[in-house]
């Protein structure tokens, strides 16, 4: 019996991880929703900003991450066109280019946002720390026109918006290391403030930068997005993914107890 | 076109988890597939929002608005131009001016923000704690309630012996005997609880990632057929 656990197919595990996702995604359960400081924390900078103000959303990720990171996009959107809380759109990695511009229609029609006037969408630049320290002298140098090639010069938004002092706050959503980037260069540099929506694989990674202040505040992969979208009592994707995400956890760790024993049982028989 | 897209990125899911059962050629045409267009993708958009705005516009200026201050920016699109030395053996020592420029500029941006960024800060981020914890004994700040305060303490406390200790595991130039050995095994711990909860948080990345896709073949594909 043991010997079959341990040597079980692979392929059973599988299946047993598609059921804990197929059966919860057909019969859904809402299950509470608890919300982290640093969720939390960028919630309250967001909703305390005067309306009128601008940040900067950055989607610096692509396809593969989009599970974690268009749900928060989304949330954050959402909230500034609430706010009436300008957005300045852009991507320091190509492939992040048409995602951005996508989501931001999507949420602007949904909320009414006008183009050039509630948001705009730079589009990409390659060059991450030259793109960044530029736009902090001047928004026009590193890109004299929008995604759409309108000149920024005639955005209505981006009159007043010359660098980064006039924007309240940069949120990064990252798939790999350009938040450190951002920090690096955008808050040592200009002392701008930034916060970050990052993919599970990195959480760990900003932890050190929350807990010095480098980072107002944090959103960690689809939990963060559930916890967002509960902040703006506007429940979407994020929350229903993370109750799925549940049954597969918990079938995860009785997948883990289990060969455990099963390896430690059969260990101490063969001795 | 809409429902083309669906269909074909539907059909494409289904060929990349047809390798959870065994590799097959319709993974591999997946596989190949997503690579090739990754690749076509960025060069395309790397071409319109990189070269376009900052190559050929400056140099298509100086000639058409006769902006002869526009010349100097022909220098960065000489020295960027030497990088295809390489394709030629006789030349291809010139691309040593355009990798030195690089790494140049680069280090010289890179090293002191980096230092402030991950050294400095994170050093003040280590320590802060107790000039808080001070400050509260002293009281030259409102009092922090008692279960707080001890818990504060135990977390500046730990966060020191975890930095001290970890540290000591990547010290090479004492050997790792008597309490320099237990204090680097310390480090180990340390180092393994954090690789742990890397590894937790990427299982729920990769399981996000999993149901989006279970999502989006169950609502925008099979949803749409029925």
């Amino acid at each position: 019996m043991l010997t079959k656990v341990v040597n079980m197919d692979r392929r059973i595990v599988f299946i047993l991880v598609a059921l804990a996702v197929i059966i919860p995604m057909l019969f859904p359960i809402s299950l509470p929703v608890s919300i982290s400081k640093p969720t939390q924390d960028l919630y309250n900078f967001i909703d305390e900003l005067e309306p009128g103000s601008a940040i900067m959303l950055v989607f610096d990720y692509g396809p593969s991450s989009l599970a974690e990171l268009n749900p928060m996009a989304k949330a954050i959107l959402k909230q500034c066109f609430e706010k009436d809380v300008k957005v300045v759109g852009l991507t320091l990695y190509a492939v992040g280019t048409t995602m951005g511009s996508d989501l931001m229609k999507e949420v602007a029609e949904e909320k009414g946002a006008t183009y050039g006037e509630d948001y705009v969408f730079l589009g990409f630049r390659p060059g991450y720390e030259l793109v960044i320290l530029g736009m902090g002298d001047e928004i026009a140098s590193i890109y004299e026109d929008d995604y759409y090639e309108t000149p920024i010069a005639e955005l209505p938004m981006m009159q007043n918006i010359k660098n980064y002092d006039q924007i309240e706050l940069v949120v990064d959503l990252a798939s790999g290391n350009l938040t450190e980037y951002w920090i690096t260069f955008a808050n040592v540099q200009f002392n701008q403030k930034i916060a970050a929506g990052v993919t599970g694989v990195i959480i760990s990674q900003m932890y050190p930068y929350l807990q010095t202040g480098q980072l107002i505040g944090l959103i960690s992969g689809i939990a963060g997005a559930a916890e967002y979208e509960d902040l703006i009592k506007a429940p979407a994707k994020g929350v229903l993914w993370i109750n799925i995400e549940s049954f597969v956890h918990l079938l995860i760790v009785l997948l883990v107890i289990i060969g455990n024993i099963a390896f430690f049982v059969q260990r101490m028989q063969e001795e | 076109m809409e429902l083309l897209g669906i269909w074909i990125a539907a059909l494409l899911t289904l060929c990349i988890y047809s390798f959870l059962y065994k590799d097959n050629p319709f993974y591999r045409f997946a596989e190949y597939l997503f690579v090739g267009m990754s690749v076509g993708y960025g060069i395309v958009l790397s071409y319109h929002q990189g070269f376009i705005p900052f190559a050929w516009k400056p140099f298509v200026a100086v000639f058409t608005e006769q902006s002869f201050i526009g010349l100097i920016k022909l220098i960065p699109i000489g020295v960027g131009l030497l990088f295809f030395s390489g394709l030629s053996a006789r030349h291809t020592w010139l691309i040593r001016f355009p990798s030195a420029i690089l790494i140049g500029v680069g280090c010289g941006l890179a090293i002191p923000n980096v230092l402030r960024a991950n050294i400095f800060e994170q050093t003040r981020g280590t320590v802060e704690p107790f000039s808080v914890i001070h400050k509260n004994i002293a009281g030259l700040v409102e009092p922090i309630p008692t279960l707080e305060f001890y818990g504060l303490v135990f977390g500046a406390v730990l966060m020191v012996i975890g930095v001290i200790c970890t540290l000591t595991y990547f010290f090479f130039s004492v050997e790792h005997r008597g309490p320099v050995k237990w204090v680097s095994k310390v480090g180990i711990a340390f180092l393994m609880i954090g690789f742990g909860s890397a590894f937790g948080n990427t299982v729920m990345g990769r399981v996000a990632l999993l149901i989006q896709r279970v999502d989006f073949l169950f609502n925008d594909w099979i949803g749409r057929i029925f």
